[in-house]
């Protein structure tokens, strides 16, 4: 069996950082490989540097066994090296034909596009692996799903055979995580070799022949995927025992905190994304809000922080109305927020940690006296806060845009927690972190729960909103599909809810 | 991870200090050299043009400055006659290039304030023309006041205009969402044509030619040394208001909230900032800087406003925001820059008998440096800084 793609001795530095340290990495024909690591562990240099889209400091690439020199994106797809990339590089008002044959239209007469013969070799391969991809459909009208697939066109068009799928699960229900696996399967037995980046553990199991975990930029180790387990992959990766499962009491539920009536949410395009919810959460427990990213639980979260206006319906926090007011008085009744999307709403990149932990609370006593601000006590409430909820800086002067994904949301946590609070809607907390900050940032969750904080989590991971919710809301399109109880929950049911279909229904079918 | 896995991995721990000054000479590397480089360049220019780039220089230097030998001649008919007149000839190169840059100045700080608040004040020309306007008007016709309070109402009449100028398009853009920098430009071009009218007409003195009536002495700007010497107490309230900008952006909660909005509106806006009412505030703060420099031109240098009568000190102030790297204490040392240049450049033409167009020329480079900082960084192989290599690789994946 030949070796479709080695790199070997791959270095790459940036000021202060040792990004790559001599990695080897060996992707056998036909087989799929897959890269396992936590965030900053060079997964993401590694295959930028795979991409041309980086020089390697030293190291040397080989694709079936020639040495090559890679200077950018079109030079990998030479090489017959395809990248599906975790968001999505696709114009959403375009066919798939169009998006498919961007970049290299053929013409017709030197002048026309050819658009047929493009639209023709798409059935094509939409056929011969299975992928179901109408090519004069429009990507806004495709769910994610299909959307994912049309990138596997893209490089399959382009003729590559060694395709590298960036956290391809990561926006996916688990039904069409299935759907995924079984695509990835036809493209292994018609020949070609697939580098699968990931930090689930339980899809490497499922799907890798070659296991290469990287921590801080090195390889830890290679692994058979039958000689593997997830706390052994657990440990590799982060360097220590992981506490995978949530340890956490029974909730204590008590009176409600928000009670949501009936909501109706318009996104920023006036498309109307939350239809008709309603729900409760009680003082001590954790509401886990289920579902594909995408079925309105952004717009549902924005409006209770006020980010965006309601249509209609009434939130009431503590039985006081809250949807006819401003995001300011939303903190200050003691809503806590931790954004879903942290370095759009819960950082400014550009301002040093001190200000960063201050930035809800900045006008009041004791950071502020009158207008005059006070820095001996932002920058001693900033060293505090660092040491207390560990985040891991060279000081508190730097700014926020240095520090690792990780650590930024440390930052977010231990500012929101600072201060009292009767709610905590935690929007996607753990997204693109290490396992390490994860099991750190759920501790937190469920620590502010048992001190009898109502909790909102919204998640598209369905391993966290079981790990972390007392009672589990499902969203579809809007709305919500049906609460469920936690305890009894299982991941098929909550996947056949996330896809709009009632469990009942499938029973009567 | 352990703690010592956390030092290893940081090996470059820093104490506030050390980090504070490094982040000093980082600010200010590229702007020093993108003049550096736009002097260099600007001496190619006019050594294709025929002439000595370093006589140039050495006319542009004592245009601005004045020469060394009169300065110590000054100093010694000063202390052998008692006589002045030398010694103020010697330093009247160097007084007239800050009576130029005290505008700069104010009307930098306009610029700046607006970018730290993510808006873009092309308007500082017309705010200019305002301030001035509305100066000169309370200064040549409130009559029998002391100056103790005359000189202030003029000064804080002037920045009352151009606040005024200023909110407007503020206003415009919060309730609207109208642009600022078209709504900017079209009260540039209201003030100009509105200055005009009241030059030729309401506003005009006795005489043939549209200028206003000369202040009264109870208005003008107390000026420190004798004819011809226009060096006025207009410079020294340039640089009180620049710290003043400086406290309000960096140390009280309306700076905070005015450079969070700048920075990252959508954070502000999670953080409970009321972004409107801050566009509204900067704008009309911004103008009021600006009118001020209008303000501090009619009354401490020119004493009457006439056509064409800011020369550009509103555009120019772009420039010096951007090389002053929209802080207060950049605003001051490109607006001494600036008007160092500008006041050599004069010299240079009789003396060198170079254009003073090459001024100009030297100018634009500069800013061109400065707005592509990645030429600068790539001609002295400056290493890119950490933050701005995250930028490239941000998202949520691995």
């Amino acid at each position: 069996m030949t070796n479709v793609l080695e790199l070997r001795g791959i270095t790459k530095r940036f000021p202060g950082v040792l990004a790559n340290d001599k990695i080897d990495i060996t992707l056998r024909e036909g087989k799929i490989l897959a890269l396992l690591g936590e965030n900053g562990a060079g997964k993401t240099t590694l295959m930028n540097i795979l991409y041309g889209l980086y020089k390697p400091d030293e190291g040397s690439i080989a694709v079936h066994g020639k040495e090559v020199e890679i200077h950018g994106p079109n030079d990998a797809i030479a090489q017959g090296i395809g990248m599906v990339h975790q968001h999505f590089m696709l114009v959403p008002v375009m066919t798939v034909t169009e998006n498919v044959m961007l970049g290299i239209e053929p013409t017709k007469n030197g002048i026309f596009l050819d658009k047929e013969k493009v639209a023709g070799r798409i059935r094509e391969i939409s056929d011969q692996y299975g992928l179901d991809v109408d090519p004069n459909a429009y990507i806004k009208d495709l769910p994610v799903g299909i959307q994912q697939r049309v990138e596997i066109i893209k490089v399959l068009y382009r003729q590559a055979d060694i395709l590298i799928l960036d956290e391809p699960t990561a926006v996916l229900t688990p039904q069409e995580v299935e759907g995924l696996f079984m695509i990835i399967d036809t493209l292994i037995k018609s020949g070609k070799s697939i580098i699968f980046i990931t930090h689930k553990l339980k899809e490497v199991l499922a799907v890798a022949d070659d296991i290469t975990v990287l921590r801080l930029g090195r390889v830890v180790g290679s692994i058979n995927p039958k000689e593997a387990t997830t706390e052994k992959l657990a440990v590799m990766m982060v360097g220590r025992d992981v506490n995978l499962v949530v340890d956490k009491k029974p909730a204590k539920p008590t009176e409600p905190v928000l009670v949501v009536e009936n909501l109706y949410v318009r996104d920023e395009r006036q498309n109307q994304t939350v239809q008709g919810v309603s729900f409760e959460v009680r003082k001590g427990e954790v509401l886990g809000v289920a579902g594909v990213q995408g079925n309105g639980q952004t717009e549902l979260v924005y409006a209770l922080t006020g980010l965006l206006p309601l249509e209609d319906g009434t939130i009431r926090l503590l039985g006081e109305p809250i949807h006819r007011t401003t995001p300011r008085n939303i903190l200050e009744r003691g809503v806590a927020h931790i954004p879903e999307d942290r370095q759009r709403h819960g950082l400014i990149l550009t301002f040093p940690i001190h200000d960063n932990m201050m930035l809800c609370t900045y006008y009041k006593n004791p950071f502020a006296r009158g207008i005059s601000l006070q820095e001996k006590t932002i920058f001693s409430n900033a060293e505090e806060l660092v040491g207390q909820y560990d985040v891991r800086t060279p000081n508190i002067y730097v700014n926020a845009g240095t520090l690792s994904g990780g650590n930024q949301q440390k930052v977010i946590v231990a500012r929101e927690f600072s201060r009292p609070i009767q709610l905590l809607i935690a929007s996607q907390p753990t997204r693109g972190l290490d396992v390490g900050s994860i099991e750190y940032i759920h501790q937190q969750i469920i620590k502010k729960r048992d001190e009898g904080t109502g909790v909102l989590v919204v998640s598209s991971e369905l391993d966290e909103i079981l790990a972390l919710s007392d009672r589990i809301a499902v969203m579809y399109k809007g709305q919500i599909m049906g609460i469920v109880d936690a305890q009894t929950a299982t991941k098929e049911q909550l996947g056949l809810l996330m896809a709009g279909i009632h469990p009942s229904e499938t029973a009567q079918a | 991870m352990n703690k010592t896995d956390t030092t290893s991995q940081t090996p470059e721990t820093k104490t506030s200090k050390e980090n504070h000054n490094e982040s000093i000479w980082q600010a200010l590397l590229v702007p020093v050299l993108a003049v550096v480089t736009g002097l260099f360049l600007g001496g190619i220019v006019i050594l294709a043009s025929g002439e000595n780039p370093i006589n140039a220089y050495g006319a542009l230097f004592t245009g601005s400055f004045g020469k060394p030998a009169n300065f110590i001649e000054g100093i010694s008919v000063l202390f052998s006659t008692g006589d002045t007149a030398a010694l103020i000839k010697a330093i009247y190169p160097f007084t007239e290039s800050l009576v130029i840059a005290t505008p700069y100045i104010f009307a930098g700080l306009s610029v700046a304030l607006g970018f730290r608040c993510g808006l873009f004040n092309i308007g500082a020309e017309g705010q200019f023309f305002i301030g001035a306007l509305v100066s000169a008007f309370v200064g040549y016709s409130l009559k029998g006041l002391p100056m103790i309070i005359h000189l202030p109402i003029a000064i804080l009449a002037g920045a009352a205009g151009g606040a005024l100028w200023g909110m407007v398009p503020g206003y415009l853009k919060a309730r609207f969402g109208a642009h600022e920098v078209v709504n900017t430009i079209m009260m540039n071009w209201i003030a100009f044509r509105l200055s005009d009218w009241l030059l030729s007409g309401p506003m005009k003195a006795s005489g043939f030619r549209p200028v206003t009536p000369n202040v009264l002495a109870s208005a003008e700007l107390p000026r420190f040394f004798p004819e011809p010497l226009r060096f006025n107490l207009g410079f020294f309230i340039a640089l009180l208001v620049a710290y003043f900008i400086y406290w309000f952006l960096f140390k009280t909660t309306l700076g905070f909230e005015i450079r969070a909005v700048g920075a990252n509106p959508d954070a502000a806006k999670y953080a409970g900032m009321n972004i409107i009412r801050n566009f509204v505030l900067v704008m009309a703060l911004a103008g009021a800087l600006a009118g001020l420099a209008g303000s501090s031109q009619v009354l401490g240098v020119d004493h009457w406003v006439g056509q064409g009568f800011s020369a550009g000190y509103g555009f120019d102030a772009i420039a010096i925001a951007l090389l002053g790297k929209s802080h207060p204490a950049g605003v001051v040392m490109a607006a001494l820059l600036f008007g160092f240049l500008r006041g050599g450049a004069t010299n240079m033409q009789s003396m060198a008998g170079i254009p003073i167009d090459i001024i100009s020329i030297i100018q634009g480079l500069v800013i061109v440096f400065i707005a592509a900082p990645g030429i600068i960084r790539w001609l002295y192989r400056i290493r890119t800084i950490k933050t701005e290599e995250t930028v490239l690789t941000r998202g949520w994946g691995s």
